[in-house]
């Protein structure tokens, strides 16, 4: 059985490259057990689509650089 | 147009900034990416084209700099950034999460993405990222390369490329738990 430290390893792997079958369903069974684990991987891939983002934000504050 | 290009100028430096970490490398980037940029303005009607195009430009600047960085055979270090302990004590000795540093929920996440100050706060995380680190995991999660790619590119092996943006990730996430999600700007 999974740890949660393999576990959210497990969870970066899948985001970067291919899990194995077992790989695979060892995470699915950890994750219906564990919610701290349910949260970390929601959370992650969270961080992926923000920074996927991250270019196209207009981030115009107020005492923002001017041209020169 | 030409306007809304200058206008673009400081959030393109601020990502080329991010991305490098060097002051007079983010300068060039933009500086090639605006000039380029110039020469093709006429074809877009639209400010939205022309941004994402913009940045399309910068974006793959900033892979050939870091390309040519990563040729550069003291350039890579970043498995050693973050120790391999450095986030042992979120678990216990069975390796489950500890109570208090159990991850509990972010609520509706997506609603941050509208909120200026949220991108605020994640750069400040990003940042805070050790400098080796946060160009693999950007080159990752921001200029979405292959990890293979991003691993040949810089000569890690592919456990520890995985590693490097594994521990980014926990880092990052940790920081925006802390100083977003479940912190105080937040209601600020």
């Amino acid at each position: 059985m999974l740890d949660c430290k393999k576990a959210t390893a497990l969870m970066s792997r899948g985001l970067d490259g291919k899990l194995t079958l077992w790989q695979k369903a060892g995470l699915r069974l950890h994750l219906m057990a564990c919610d701290g684990c349910t949260h970390f991987n929601r959370q992650v891939r969270f961080l992926r689509t923000a920074l996927r983002r991250l270019p196209e934000q207009e981030q115009n504050h107020s005492s923002g650089e001017n041209q020169p | 147009m030409e306007h809304d290009l200058a206008a673009l100028r400081s959030d393109l430096l601020k990502f080329a900034r991010l991305q490098l970490r060097d002051e007079a490398l983010a300068e060039d980037a933009v500086q090639e990416t605006l000039a380029a940029a110039l020469s093709g303005l006429s074809r877009f009607k639209e400010r939205a084209q022309m941004k994402t195009w913009v940045i399309a430009i910068l974006k793959n600047k900033i892979v050939d700099i870091l390309r040519d960085r990563a040729r550069n055979p003291q350039a890579f270090a970043a498995v050693e950034e973050i120790p391999e302990d450095a986030y042992d004590d979120l678990f216990d000795e069975r390796g489950h999460w500890r109570e208090e540093a159990s991850p509990t929920a972010w609520g509706n996440p997506e609603a941050s993405l509208k909120n200026r100050q949220f991108w605020e706060v994640l750069e400040i995380c990003l940042t805070r990222l050790p400098e080796k680190t946060a160009r693999v995991f950007l080159m990752r999660e921001v200029l979405g390369l292959e990890t293979e790619e991003i691993c040949k590119e810089l000569a890690l092996s592919s456990t520890n490329c995985m590693v490097v943006l594994h521990r980014a990730r926990m880092g990052l996430r940790l920081c925006l738990d802390d100083r977003w999600f479940h912190g105080e700007t937040r209601n600020a």
